[in-house]
């Protein structure tokens, strides 16, 4: 168990690297110097070269990756070229709203997703299933950022139920903090509440056709402890790897719905500094986002072993 | 011979979104010869009418009075555009590297390292950061796209080139010589036809949606051009007084892309037998 865990942990650093690497080059290797982008269309070229000496572009790419990486390591992301702010504690002060909203959204999905999917596997080929499939098609085809905006329409607007947007924090005001989650939520949440449902019902089918299935009906287990007992825990087993791959790409969406409800998190905080060519920021952004992504890998990576020993003695 | 078949029987079954499909590229083919007016004709008299069947503004004009179905007629073609070019450029570019990375031994396995790395990456996350550096325009935006849907490919293509590697036929084309290139093209490639078209359909729709998506965060097309996601986005500032502007592009890119999903789902499944047919028994994952 253990020296699967150092593995998956090495195979994470490994992956933060590429990913850490590739952003950097991307944002430093372009056509132009940022300091022309930032300095817009009438700008002279001495500008430009007093401009790239002020933020160090002037020195050599492999030295700006290590200079940059050493601050990495050290906690410093370096500073803005937008509002001279350092890029940690400005990324720092917007992290809560964006795991707030991933781990809701996350909740709604995988709750929603996984019971919707074993009813409809339950009632294969009913009213229900097909229901519940049509659903999930639909949801999962959806562009989220529209469901936000008919969402708004809808409970905001027409029949004023909650606030179209905004984000009050969990430890400042609970009762009202609540009210702003929610559309938020069912917009990141509802097309991946769509993809784990069909993967539960298809994986919870997959097991009704197993031999040890048949084997629990023939000894005279009771229908329900079939499916309870030995269908669904087997089932959910295979489904939690849909579960890491939705938590990622939850934290990936954010991006979209936190502009949509106007939510400060991060993901705002990258859309804000891709509009500014705000690099630094962009880089830590990114750099804070493979990090949690890569964190919710590894910890369902753990789970995985935990719960199917198959896994950790390969 | 059986499994040609499947693939038959399971297209019929989607025919009604083939059908759908075809509709659609016909209005991105036809756009300038159907749309009744120019997209970017603004005329601020109209601004804002509701769509009317027997006006002259079948599905209402926008905020500066632009007539909307001439400008999801003219979308059609950037939208449709932007996900066809991004399928054929990461497709072409994945299946490349996908079969290097079998073939290229050491240096195969670091490049599959690097596309793993990609692909635990949020798409949307990497498309910003390559916009950011690039700009903003149709060009970047497939370049940004292609950028993320390569490995997606590449991935898909190297599993199934090492799982047919020690097939016979592969074996007995070294056998009589085939040099590496001859395996991979003539012998590795016809097999994965039929796994690429599957990804092909499901990078489309994904591409469709992630365009619409970055237009939406302003970073995608340029202001003012006539994508979905542009009309879309120029609707978010009359959400109530005009709901149409964004139903009518949210309902377009939906349709797009569920039509997508089905014939993805189809092909999928035509291809290989077992899945989504739970009485045949699906071959166990492994791990």
């Amino acid at each position: 168990m253990r020296a699967y865990l150092f593995r998956r942990l090495f195979g994470t650093l490994l992956t933060l690297f590429i990913v850490v690497t590739l952003v950097f080059v991307i944002t430093n290797v372009i056509p132009g110097s940022p300091a022309a982008l930032i300095l817009g269309e009438d700008r002279t070229l001495e500008q430009v070269r007093d401009l790239d000496r002020e933020l160090g572009l002037d020195r050599p790419l492999p030295l700006r990756f290590a200079v940059w990486l050493a601050g990495v390591l050290t906690g410093d992301l370096g500073t803005s070229y937008f509002s001279g702010a350092k890029v940690s504690e400005v990324i720092l002060q917007r992290l809560e709203p964006t795991l707030i909203l991933t781990a809701t959204s996350a909740i709604l999905a995988v709750g929603l997703g996984v019971s919707l999917g074993v009813l409809a596997a339950l009632f294969r080929g009913g009213a229900f299933d097909i229901g519940a499939r049509i659903t999930a098609l639909t949801a999962a085809a959806m562009p989220n950022f529209w469901l936000g905006l008919l969402l708004i329409l809808l409970l905001s607007l027409y029949w004023r139920l909650l606030p179209a947007a905004g984000y009050v924090s969990f430890f400042e005001n609970p009762g009202d903090a609540w009210r702003y989650i929610i559309l938020p939520s069912i917009t990141l949440g509802a097309s991946h509440a769509g993809i784990v449902s069909r993967v539960a019902r298809a994986n919870l089918l997959e097991e009704f056709g197993a031999d040890y299935l048949r084997t629990a009906r023939a000894k005279g287990l009771s229908p329900w402890s079939v499916v309870t007992r030995h269908a669904l825990r087997n089932s959910l087993v295979s489904t939690l790897g849909v579960v890491g791959v939705t938590l990622a790409l939850l934290i990936g969406g954010s991006v979209v719905t936190e502009t949509v409800f106007a939510v400060p998190g991060i993901g705002r905080l990258l859309v804000e500094s891709v509009l500014r060519r705000d690099f630094p920021m962009i880089q830590g952004t990114i750099l804070v986002i493979a990090l949690l992504v890569a964190l919710v890998n590894f910890l369902v990576d753990g789970a995985y072993a935990l719960i199917d020993p198959r896994i950790r003695y390969d | 011979m059986i499994r040609r078949w499947g693939v038959a029987r399971k297209l019929r079954a989607s025919g009604g979104s083939a059908v759908i499909l075809g509709l659609f590229a016909a209005c991105a083919v036809l756009a300038p010869v159907i749309a009744p007016f120019d997209p970017t004709h603004i005329s601020v008299t109209d601004r804002l009418s509701p769509p009317a069947l027997s006006g002259p503004n079948v599905m209402g004009t926008d905020h500066l009075g632009r007539d909307i179905a001439s400008r999801m007629l003219h979308g059609a073609r950037i939208s449709i555009g932007v996900g066809a070019a991004v399928v054929v450029l990461s497709c072409a570019i994945g299946v490349m590297l996908g079969l290097l990375g079998g073939y290229l031994g050491r240096a195969g396995d670091a490049l599959m390292r690097v596309v793993d790395g990609m692909l635990a990456f949020p798409e949307l996350i990497l498309a910003l950061a390559l916009i950011a550096a690039l700009g903003s325009s149709i060009k970047n935006v497939i370049i940004a796209l292609t950028f993320v849907f390569v490995p997606r490919v590449a991935r898909s293509i190297h599993a199934n080139v090492l799982s047919m590697r020690s097939r016979e036929f592969v074996m007995a084309a070294v056998a009589m010589g085939c040099s590496r290139f001859q395996i991979a093209v003539r012998h590795l490639l016809p097999q994965a036809l039929g796994l690429i078209s599957v990804q092909a359909t499901f990078i489309f729709a994904h591409a469709v949606i992630s365009e619409a998506s970055l237009t939406f965060l302003g970073v995608g097309l340029p202001p003012g051009s006539a994508s979905w996601g542009a009309i879309l986005s120029d609707g978010r500032d009359h959400l109530l007084d005009a709901p149409w502007i964004t139903t009518i592009p949210g309902l377009a890119i939906l349709i797009l892309v569920l039509c997508l999903n089905i014939l993805g789902d189809n092909l999928r499944d035509g291809f290989d037998p077992r899945a989504g047919n739970p009485r045949l028994g699906r071959a166990r994952r492994p791990k």
